[in-house]
C-alpha cells in the first residue's frame, strides 16, 4: 500500500468497500458494456445484500453505471438521475456460491441492445475485482490500464494482441486467458504498465476473429471499439 | 516503502532530512513520480478535507435515520459553559461533523478509511485556524501522517474487518498525533513517541457498528481519536516518551486484532451492535429496506 492508499481517496461516504468500490464496479460495467445502459438489474449478495441500502450500495452501483466516479457528489441522487436519463434500475438480492461477502451480479442492457452480465466483488479500501463477464471467469481490478479482448478461441489471437502492444511500447503487467469451451468464446484480460494508445486498439478490433475490444483506464476517459 | 518506524527514523537521521521529506522521496521513488506531483496530490487532499468541513449540513440525516445534526449541536455549545473550552470543543464539533457527512453520503477524504475520516481534519482545521499555520506546513505534516499509517498497513492492518476499530480509529489517531508533533517542530523521535502512545491508548477497540452501518459508534469514535491525538502529541512534545517502541506497539495491535472474534470485526453482530437497542435498530432498518 502506498501513502496515497493511506491518505485518500476523496470519495462519497459512508464506506470505501460498500460505496466507493460499488461505484467503481458500476463504472467498469458501463465501460465493458461499451454503450449507454438503459436497463440494469443489480443483484446484491452477502454483506452487500444485508447492509447495502444503509451504505448506499444500490445508489453507488447506479451512479457508476451512469458514468460517475467515486468522488461524484451526485451519487446520493443517482436513482433520480437514472430516471431522467432513461435508465431503469431494479435492485434485488441473490445468493452466490464461493464468492467474497461484498459481491454483486449485474445484468445490463445498452441503448443499442447489447446485453452483458458481470459479477464483481468489492474487496476492501475501494479496490474491486471483476470475477465474471458473461459467465466466463475473470480476475482483474481495472486499477491499471486494462485491455479486455473477446475473441473466437483460435490459434494466433493472443500473439496478435501482444505483438501489437509490443510495437507500441506498452509493457504487459499481467495477462489472463479464459474461454467457455475449446474453440468457443474466449476472453483475454491484459493489464498494462502504460496507457494503450488508440492505434493498436483500432487495429486489434478490426482483426478477423476478434469480437470486441474494450479498453479500461480509470484515470482518463475511455475508448471503446467494436 | 518503510516496513518499520525505526527504519523510517533511521533514514531521516542518516540523510539529515525532516521526516516528511524522507517519506515524500520514498513515495516518489515507489511510484516513479516527481516531487511536485506528490506535493500537489497531497495538497489536493488537504483542500478536499477543508471543503468537506465547509459542506457539512446540519439538517441532513443519514438514510437509516440514525445520525446527523450532532456536529451542529456541539458547535452551538457556549465555550464558557463547556469543560474543554473553545479549541477542544471545535475539535469535537469538527470530528462529529465529518463523521456525519460521511454517514450522509457526502464527499470526504478517507484517512486512512472512510469510517475514520473525521480524526485528522478535526484537529488540523481548528489548529491551522487558531495558530495561522499555512497550507504548506499542513501538507508536509500529512506526509508524516501517511508515512506512519503506511507502516501500520504493512505490519498490521488498517481495516476494521481485519483488525477491529483499533485498526481504523487507532491508526487515524496515531497518524494524527505524529503529524501534530511535526507541525509543532518536534523531533522525529517525538513524532514516533506520540504515534506509539496514541495507538496503545486505543488498543483493543472493537468494530461493532449497529446494523453494520458506519454510524453508531463510528461517528463519536472519531472524537476519541482526535482528542487522543492532541493529548499524545502534547505529551510527546513535553518530552514524555513511550516505553514500548512504536513497532512493538503496532505488532501488539496486530496480534490483538488476530485474536478478536469475527463478531467484533465489522460484522455488526457483537458488542454495541448486539445490544437490545442495536438489534432492534438493525431489525427496523432491514424491514424498511425490503
Amino acid at each position: 500500500m502506498g501513502i496515497f492508499d493511506i491518505m485518500g481517496p476523496v470519495m462519497v461516504g459512508p464506506s470505501s468497500s460498500h460505496t466507493a468500490g460499488a461505484v467503481r464496479i458500476g463504472y467498469i460495467t458501463r465501460k465493458l458494456l461499451g454503450e449507454k445502459p438503459v436497463k440494469a438489474e443489480l443483484l446484491l449478495h452477502g454483506s452487500f445484500a444485508a447492509t447495502g441500502k444503509g451504505h448506499g450500495t444500490d445508489k453507488a452501483l447506479t451512479a457508476g453505471l451512469l458514468g460517475m466516479k467515486p468522488d461524484d457528489e451526485r451519487i446520493p441522487h443517482s436513482f433520480e438521475l437514472a430516471a431522467n436519463e432513461g435508465m431503469s434500475v431494479k435492485v434485488g438480492t441473490v445468493t452466490l456460491r464461493n464468492v467474497h461477502p461484498n459481491t454483486v451480479l449485474l445484468h445490463v442492457e445498452g441503448l443499442k441492445g447489447r446485453k452483458l452480465e458481470v459479477e464483481a466483488s468489492s474487496v476492501g479500501g475501494g479496490q474491486i475485482k471483476i470475477c465474471q463477464i458473461d459467465g466466463i471467469e475473470t480476475n482483474f481490478s481495472g486499477e491499471c490500464p486494462t485491455l479486455v479482448v473477446h475473441n473466437i478461441d483460435k490459434p494466433g489471437h493472443v500473439a496478435e494482441a501482444t505483438s501489437l502492444l509490443a510495437k507500441y511500447h506498452v509493457n504487459i503487467a499481467t495477462m489472463q486467458l479464459y474461454r467457455n469451451v475449446r474453440g468457443g468464446y474466449a476472453v483475454m484480460v491484459i493489464e498494462c504498465d502504460q496507457p494503450v494508445p488508440p492505434e493498436p486498439l483500432q487495429q486489434l478490433s478490426q482483426m478477423d476473429g476478434i469480437l470486441k475490444v474494450t479498453y479500461l483506464n480509470m484515470d482518463t476517459e475511455v475508448a471503446e471499439k467494436r | 516503502m518503510f516496513s518499520s518506524v525505526s527504519s523510517m527514523l533511521n533514514a531521516a537521521e542518516k540523510r539529515r532530512l525532516p521526516l516528511w521529506k524522507v517519506i515524500l522521496e520514498d513515495d516518489c521513488q515507489e511510484r516513479g513520480a516527481g516531487m511536485e506531483d506528490s506535493l500537489r496530490k497531497m495538497n489536493s487532499l488537504w483542500q478536499a478535507m477543508k471543503s468537506a468541513a465547509k459542506n457539512y449540513s446540519p439538517q441532513t440525516r443519514s438514510s437509516s435515520g440514525l445520525s446527523g445534526g450532532d456536529g451542529a449541536k456541539m458547535r452551538s455549545l457556549c465555550p464558557k459553559a463547556s469543560v474543554g473550552g473553545k479549541f477542544i470543543d471545535s475539535i469535537i464539533a469538527e470530528a462529529l461533523s465529518m463523521g456525519e457527512s460521511n454517514a450522509c453520503m457526502k464527499r470526504i477524504v478517507a484517512a486512512p478509511t472512510a469510517g475514520s475520516c473525521g480524526v485528522l481534519p478535526a484537529v488540523m482545521i481548528p489548529l491551522a485556524e487558531r495558530d495561522g499555520i499555512d497550507d504548506n506546513t499542513i501538507v508536509d505534516s500529512l506526509f508524516v501522517a501517511a508515512g506512519f499509517g503506511q507502516v501500520i498497513a504493512c505490519r498490521a492492518s488498517i481495516s476494521g474487518a481485519e483488525g477491529g476499530c483499533q485498526a481504523e480509529i487507532g491508526t487515524a489517531s496515531a497518524m494524527t498525533a505524529a503529524a501534530l508533533v511535526s507541525i509543532k517542530n518536534g523531533t522525529p523521535q517525538m513524532s514516533a513517541n506520540a504515534f506509539a502512545m496514541a495507538l496503545m491508548n486505543l488498543l483493543g477497540l472493537v468494530c461493532d457498528p449497529v446494523a453494520g452501518l458506519v454510524e453508531i459508534p463510528c461517528i463519536k469514535r472519531n472524537v476519541v481519536g482526535a482528542v487522543n491525538a492532541v493529548s499524545c502529541a502534547d505529551m510527546a512534545l513535553s518530552g514524555i516518551g513511550s516505553r514500548i517502541p512504536p513497532d512493538e506497539v503496532i505488532d501488539a495491535m496486530r496480534s490483538v486484532g488476530d485474536m478478536m472474534p469475527c463478531v467484533l470485526r465489522e460484522t455488526g453482530q457483537g458488542g454495541l451492535a448486539a445490544t437490545p437497542y442495536g438489534a432492534a435498530a438493525a431489525k427496523k432498518i432491514k424491514e424498511a429496506g425490503t
